[in-house]
């Protein structure tokens, strides 16, 4: 098969983070690449690079021209990537929402010195490829009243609208449902025969063994391996994807007590399919961690909300030690005994402005220890920052400092201090040790366990498999909105769980 | 309301009104192009004055009626500039970015006339704009006096407002603006230059808003006096807002406005001995600040107006 793209070894740092590392891949023409990793294994970096809105550290990328000769692209420009024929279809849409389709598609392909424009050559160059393509969209309607299946269908036209020869797809199908993430493909399949060479970023494994030709797996921002789809299959995949094991750490075993959080067929209709969640039930009982894994984007979000009193449920029932809360809200849920870890530390879990010792108090300050009258007493603040930077070792420029000024993971000592203190019955700990060093998560995995002995129910929403199953007693799985008892700790068998695969089939006991 | 209804029926108030409205169309329409790009451009009171101060100083200077316009636009455009350069590359707040261009404009207007006329009691007058006599149409009942009597600045941003609803409708130009104004990322990943267009856009506009200020001392009256601007430029503002971002409601919008103050004006002197002046004064502000309310529930505000946007961050 001809060659028609390389990527040689290209490398993107962001800061101290090492998003790719020297990654090569080929693309054949005709060939259908899939590009497979986990959240953050440098994907859509990759990619980015490859359309120039990235300039890579290191590396080079050579493209096909009409005549099949390679020649080195240009990096780091849009432009020059078009010009070679490359294609980009983003997960968040490049569209502008005041325009009609035909004015999007045709935007920056003609000169902007030209008077008048020829709407109609535009248009009858779009049906033709409408025809060819079977990708039909309304091209008189403004695209901000399109909907997101046809936004999609009005990227790809934008694409070869530009004659594009390779076509890259960044998650296609996050926001398409199941027909029409079918038919998409059925399009691909059609525009590969005439030549069109595409690679499209997923983690959803069924597609990918359904409609690629080959797979490339990333992790961590480097190739792991790369395999002929008609060679795959989903364990080996899914093995690829997850990598090697890693140590565990050790648990005590422990009889969970009484229930503490009870969620009784809740149902939450959020904005998209991705903030909502369908008829869950879920219970977490003392002495227990409940691990809820899953590829963000499934419902977490929702749940947490839920949990910590920032959201509500549109059906279903909410018990924190066997008391109904029927209208939470996030003061109601603290006082019920909720302690709330955030998943975005740096914006939900502080005020990056206040200090630190205010930081550490700002979930109780009606406790008259800290105010009487509505006067806030800033020694007992003050003391109270003290002995906790101590006790849980926030290391930064000291209690009366802003808070933003710490790093991140002493962000999370920070916000473990102050969730801790409280001796919370029921702790939310959404992606906990995200971002942080090794050192910082094994702290924070330490004070969870402790929590754990000390008899709180913990909820653990992580995206990362290997400290689910290194904490959680029991796990489930969150996809598309609907839990699951996982029912095992295979890390196979979860891996696919958290792709939507065979749910049914592995769930032991149904929840 | 006798009076109100003779006064409406007169060929000098609708005169009038296109004539106080002449300066903000210029001004609204600048302000239009600056933030279809997605760039608030607070800088306008400042280069009304920049533009009312350069025009006629160019014409004093002897460029004649037309060299002083495209000097006033041209000082329009140098600080549309330094204002585009600050908040598009450089991203810094639109806000405050705009309001020092305000304050720098003015200034700079005030210390060029004391330096190049030191002495001068008050300030020399020069031979601005005459209205119009064109043959039959300057002639025509009521349409006469009212379209065809005003000055060639008049006509100037007539055609402007067509101008621009053109470029921002009919051409490749003006669909790339305004998507830059929705989504910077659009024209991005069609490798167009978003700093480049968001630039263009708010030194063109600014150079419209000079002519706004231009038409004062070289159209409406024939010499530059401090504090002649007195607020037009915020009213521009207000009136983009009104217009939803829209030529034709632009237009319509300065013309409101320009009916109001003409209306107050001949209240005054019809019923201003039961009712103190200042009210009549207030009537325009108060009037825009309504019509701001009903008209920009609906607005359609550029999705991007005051978000800077970065090359490489995604």
């Amino acid at each position: 098969m001809q060659k028609v793209l390389s990527l040689n070894g290209l490398t993107k740092r962001f800061g101290t983070v090492l998003a790719n590392d020297a990654v090569d891949l080929d693309l054949h023409k005709g060939e259908v690449l899939a590009l497979l990793g986990e959240n953050g294994a440098g994907k859509t970096t990759l990619m980015n690079m490859l359309f120039g809105h990235y300039m890579p550290d290191d590396g080079t990328v050579d493209v096909a021209d009409r005549s099949g000769h390679m020649a080195p692209l240009p990096l780091g420009h849009p432009q020059a990537a078009l010009a070679a024929g490359i294609g980009m279809v983003h997960q968040h849409f490049t569209l502008a929402e005041n325009l009609n389709a035909l004015d999007n598609i045709v935007l920056g392909a003609e000169p902007l010195t030209r008077i008048r424009r020829d709407r109609r050559r535009a248009r009858a160059k779009i049906e033709q490829i409408m025809k060819s393509s079977g990708l039909i969209a309304p091209l008189d309607v403004r695209v901000g009243q399109l909907s997101v299946g046809e936004r999609q269908r009005v990227e790809i036209l934008k694409a070869l609208y530009r004659d594009a020869r390779i076509l890259v797809l960044d998650e296609p199908t996050a926001v398409l449902t199941p027909q029409e993430a079918d038919a998409l493909f059925e399009n691909i399949g059609a525009m590969t025969g005439d030549g069109l060479s595409v690679i499209f970023i997923s983690h959803k494994l069924r597609e990918v063994l359904a409609f690629s030709t080959r797979i490339a797996v990333l992790r961590h921002g480097v190739k792991v391996g790369e395999i002929a789809t008609a060679d795959a299959d989903e364990k080996v995949i899914a093995r690829m994807m997850v990598g090697a094991d890693t140590p565990v750490a050790t648990r005590d075993k422990m009889t969970p007590g009484a229930p503490v959080l009870q969620l009784k067929g809740v149902s939450v209709r959020g904005n998209s399919k991705r903030d909502s969640l369908s008829d869950i039930t879920l219970t977490v009982h003392q002495h227990e961690v409940v691990g809820i894994a899953g590829v963000s984007g499934n419902g977490q979000t929702a749940l947490a909300g839920l949990i910590s009193g920032l959201g509500r449920a549109d059906n279903g029932m909410i018990v924190i030690d066997g008391v109904e809360i029927p209208r939470p809200d996030p003061k109601v849920m603290i006082t019920a005994g909720v302690g709330r870890i955030p998943e975005d530390r740096h914006h939900d879990g502080i005020i990056g402005a206040m200090s630190v010792a205010d930081n550490m108090v700002i979930e109780r300050l009606d406790d008259p220890e800290i105010q009487s009258y509505g006067l806030l007493n800033r020694a007992a603040i003050r003391a109270n920052a003290d002995r906790l930077i101590k006790d849980y070792d926030v290391r930064g420029p000291g209690a009366e400092a802003g808070a933003r000024l710490l790093s991140g993971g002493n962000i999370q000592k920070l916000i473990l201090a102050r969730v801790f203190e409280q001796n919370p019955r029921l702790i939310l700990a959404n992606q906990p040790t995200r971002g942080l060093d090794m050192g910082a998560a094994a702290d924070v995995a330490r004070r969870l366990l402790e929590a754990r002995a000390r008899g709180a129910g913990i909820v653990l929403i992580s995206e990362d498999l290997d400290e689910v199953l290194g904490l959680a007693d029991r796990i489930l799985v969150i996809h598309d909105g609907q839990l699951h008892e996982a029912g095992t700790r295979d890390r196979q068998a979860i891996g696919l769980m958290m792709a939507g695969e065979l749910a049914g089939e592995l769930t032991k006991e149904p929840t | 309301m006798m009076e109100i209804l003779q006064i409406l029926l007169s060929e000098s108030f609708w005169a009038a009104s296109l004539r106080i409205a002449t300066p903000l169309i210029f001004g609204v329409l600048g302000a239009l192009i600056c933030e279809k790009s997605g760039v608030l451009n607070l800088g306008i009171e400042g280069i009304f004055v920049a533009g009312a101060m350069a025009g006629w100083i160019a014409v004093w200077a002897g460029a004649g009626l037309w060299g002083g316009l495209l000097f006033a636009a041209l000082a329009g455009g140098f600080f549309g500039l330094i204002h585009a350069l600050l908040t598009v590359p450089l991203g810094l707040s639109q806000h405050v970015s705009g309001l020092g261009i305000t304050l720098f404009a003015t200034s700079v207007s005030y210390f060029i006339y004391r330096t190049a006329l030191p002495t001068a009691t008050s300030p020399p007058r020069i031979e601005p704009f005459r209205p119009l006599d064109l043959p039959i149409l300057s002639d025509l009942p009521f349409i006469g006096p009212v379209l065809f009597q005003q000055t060639a600045m008049t006509m100037l941003a007539l055609g402007m407002v067509v101008l621009v609803w053109y470029v921002l409708n009919r051409t490749a130009l003006g669909v790339a603006l305004q998507a830059v104004g929705d989504n910077p990322d659009s024209v991005d990943a069609q490798g167009l230059s978003v700093y480049g267009l968001r630039i263009g856009a708010v030194v063109a506009g600014s150079a419209l808003m000079a002519l706004g200020g231009a038409f004062l001392t070289m159209s409406a009256f024939d010499a530059f006096f401090f504090g002649m601007v007195n607020g037009r430029g915020w009213i521009c503002i207000a009136l983009v807002i009104f217009a939803s971002w829209r030529p034709g409601k632009a237009l319509l919008g300065a013309l409101l406005f320009g009916a109001f103050d003409a209306l107050q004006v001949r209240l005054q002197t019809e019923v201003g001995a039961m009712v103190p002046g200042q009210v009549f004064l207030m009537a325009p502000y108060i009037l825009s600040i309504f019509a701001l309310v009903i008209a920009a529930r609906k607005a359609d505000y550029p999705r991007a107006l005051l978000t800077p946007w970065f090359k490489g961050q995604r």
